[in-house]
């Protein structure tokens, strides 16, 4: 509706030009939220599915530990974040919620191991100093196992090892722990082939638990028998030889540790099980003196007082000790009074070291069926005198010809052992029993028997020194002329074959003229090989 | 309102050099710079709305990507525009947090809703508070370039802190889509013609 103004003359305007045809935009401008959207949807899907797996870590406390900030680290690869913290609502745990990387999904194995990484020093190493500046961050030890879950119980300390190190466990038993600590060094010969791990009190209270770890291929070394000991600290010896100090490195005396050794005969030995049990000894020398594996425990009841007959001391066979009595204690049984001793028996002190099988174990017997065979031949204890000044008494296994058949009653707990009256109670009867021999012996006519011998002797005696004296007088003599005329012959002989002997000359003589003889003989032959027929006209005349 | 407007006279402005002249036709040009003859902007609330959207999609990763990347020797660290703006606040730096959190965050969320709401109520062809709109339209035109100010301060960090493995800036992947925000907003409020809030009042029909 247009309305012209007289100021505005719409004819005095210029005519516009007639263009060709709009472009319609309206498609194109619509392409950039479609961009827009697609670049939106693209990132929310990578976010969505790059997303890794949450899980849950108990600690006990956050300590150092950042929402959003602090990471995860498997060998220092970032695999996870810490998203949140809360605690649990009975405020004793710390709940760590963080998220995996989603290629690290499978690490969340059940046997995974998560830890906060803050300094530490040991006396070996020096660990985690990054985090001074960077803050602590969650380390993590991948498990093995296939089974995955979302909720781990953190440790509280770095564990000593990780999965992927390539070694096996094994379990120490020891009555105390020792001077040493987590981390403390296993050595074998001197060097460090791995490392404590834990350790634990036993359930019962009783004993201590070291577990240790032998990193292969060192762990191979550790067959059915080794002898660990502490390592810990300084072995003065005082002997014969003069002061003697051992110790197993510098580190050892500062921080302990555990060494081992395996038996000479071992090297053939198939290795231990993983998680098998040792005895940990508390130094060298137990540890290599002791070396039983099987204890039996026996009573042995006596009649007699044991007075004298202390805890420890040894049970005897025939020299070897092959055992210790660990307790005495009187038994009353149908009116009699005995004195049982109990005694722990180590039958492999009586195995032979050169024969890798014993006769026992060839004929296919237990243990018990040895015993039994050497008590139907007569292995009975005794009780003896160590020392006559102390009056200390030993157990003593001997075999006694003469012993009653007794057996091993195996159906008491422990079994008890046949015993026989001691050596001092049955000495009065042995001593009787000599008297009375004595006295059945004829000690005259044993005089006078005697006396003739001694007669014959003495005869038989004067005539060898007569024969003696006859071979000095009359065989002597003529033996020296003999002797003189042999030299005469010898020093004749002697002349004879000197060098300068007329013989030696007449020969070398002779021998020269066949020499010239042979000579002249080779000349004719010569001549008459030339001239054959000088044989017939003689040796022409020689030419002026 | 009786004023006489151009599109009433059915006089079109150039909108390069502002020569008016009288279209014969919907379609023509300028007869002095040649540059096409438009009696409102075409498309105006269409496009308008198109990269609207788009900014409004981008907006999403450009806040929760990380803008910028710092790495030194204490670790990485990935800041979003707002962990930026919280650090700077926890810090201490109070005036610094609001004038990035006003130029990097309020700004383009204000530009969207301003412009969402300027686009719809003109092509409702309402009525009311149209001097208000006018003015909100200035505002939005002149506050526009400010929310730059984050871009620019990564893209200065990044060159200044280059100091090899003690510490480098990196720009993130949110710097990105966040210039795409200021700049689809931008071009928004520019296609958007404010002669349009006047034309229901104006009586012209385009």
């Amino acid at each position: 509706m247009a309305e012209p103004t007289p100021e505005l003359e719409p004819a005095e305007l210029p005519q516009a030009r007639i263009a060709g045809p709009r472009r319609s935009m309206f498609s194109l401008v619509w392409i950039v939220p479609l961009l827009a959207a697609l670049i939106g949807g693209w990132l929310a899907w990578k976010a969505i599915s790059e997303q890794g797996p949450a899980f849950i870590i108990r600690f006990k406390t956050a300590e150092g530990l950042e929402a959003g900030k602090t990471k995860i680290k498997y060998k220092s690869v970032d695999v996870g974040i810490v998203e949140a913290i809360e605690l649990t609502r009975d405020r004793s745990t710390v709940l760590v919620h963080a998220r995996m990387e989603k290629y690290a999904e499978d690490y969340l194995a059940e046997d995974s191991r998560f830890w906060v990484v803050r300094p530490r020093i040991t006396g070996t190493s020096v660990q985690g100093l990054g985090t001074l500046l960077s803050g602590a961050y969650i380390g993590m030890d991948v498990g093995k196992k296939r089974k995955t879950t979302r909720d781990f119980t953190g440790l509280e300390q770095q564990p000593v090892v990780t999965a992927d190190v390539p070694g096996r466990n094994f379990v120490l038993k020891s009555p105390t722990l020792g001077s040493f600590s987590v981390g403390a060094p296993v050595y074998f010969r001197k060097i460090v082939v791995g490392e404590v791990e834990s350790y634990a009190l036993d359930a019962d209270g009783k004993g201590v638990s070291i577990r240790i770890f032998v990193r292969a291929p060192h762990d191979q070394y550790i067959n059915k028998e080794p002898r660990f000991w502490e390592a810990s600290g300084i072995d003065l010896k005082l002997d014969a030889s003069g002061v003697r100090l051992e110790t197993e490195s510098f580190a050892s005396i500062v921080i302990g540790g555990i060494a081992f050794q395996t038996r000479g005969d071992g090297a053939t030995a198939e290795p231990a099980a993983e998680n098998a049990e040792f005895r940990l000894f508390r130094n060298r020398d137990t540890a290599l003196a002791y070396r039983d594996l099987v204890v039996m425990p026996f009573t042995f009841r006596f009649k007699e007082s044991l007075r004298g007959l202390t805890i420890g001391a040894p049970v005897d066979f025939r020299g070897i000790i092959v055992g210790e009595v660990t307790d005495i204690r009187p038994q009353f049984e149908n009116d009699e009074v005995y004195i049982v001793a109990f005694a722990n028996v180590y039958p492999e002190r009586t195995a032979s070291r050169q024969i890798g099988e014993s006769e026992r174990v060839k004929q296919g017997l237990t243990r018990e069926q040895g015993f039994d065979a050497l008590v139907e031949s007569g292995m009975r204890a005794q009780l003896r005198t160590g020392n006559l000044i102390t009056g200390q008494l030993y157990i003593a296994l001997d075999i006694l010809k003469d012993a009653k058949p007794d057996r091993i009653a195996w159906r008491e707990s422990p079994p008890r052992f046949p015993t026989v009256t001691g050596t001092f109670t049955g000495i009065e009867e042995n001593i009787a029993q000599i008297t009375k021999k004595l006295a059945a012996v004829p000690f005259d006519a044993i005089g006078k028997d005697l006396r003739r011998a001694l007669e014959t002797l003495d005869r038989t005696l004067t005539s060898v020194e007569q024969l003696a004296r006859q071979v000095g007088n009359d065989v002597a003599p003529e033996l020296r002329a003999s002797l003189v005329a042999l030299r005469r012959s010898l020093a004749e002989v002697d002349r004879v074959m000197a060098e300068d002997a007329p013989l030696q000359q007449d020969a070398r003589a002779a021998l020269r003229e066949v020499a010239r003889s042979a000579a002249s003989l080779r000349v004719l032959v010569e001549y008459l090989e030339r001239h054959p027929d000088a044989l017939l006209r003689g040796k022409p005349e020689e030419k002026p | 309102m009786n004023a006489p407007t151009a599109a009433r006279l059915g006089l079109v402005a150039c909108q390069v050099c502002e020569l008016v002249s009288r279209p014969p036709a919907a379609a023509c040009a300028c007869p002095r710079c040649g540059a096409r003859l438009h009696s409102r902007k075409p498309d105006s609330i269409a496009r308008t709305w198109a990269l609207l959207l788009a900014a409004a999609i981008l907006y999403v990763p450009a806040n929760l990507e990380p803008v910028m990347i710092t790495r030194s020797i204490f670790g990485t660290q990935r800041d979003t525009i707002l962990s930026g703006v919280a650090y700077l606040w926890h810090s201490g730096s109070w005036p610094l947090a609001v004038l990035v959190f006003v130029a990097s965050v309020l700004v383009p969320l204000l530009k969207l809703l301003a412009l969402s709401y300027l686009a719809a109520s003109t092509q409702r062809r309402s009525r009311v508070r149209q001097r208000q709109k006018t003015r909100l339209y200035r505002l939005l035109e002149f506050i526009g370039r400010w929310s730059m100010l984050d871009v620019f301060v990564v893209m200065v960090l990044v060159a200044l802190v280059k100091m090899g493995a003690l510490a480098n800036i990196q720009a993130g992947p949110g710097a990105m889509w966040f210039g795409g925000v200021v700049v689809l907003t931008m071009f928004a409020s520019m296609s958007f013609d404010p002669r349009l809030i006047w034309d229901p009042s104006g009586g012209a029909d385009g």
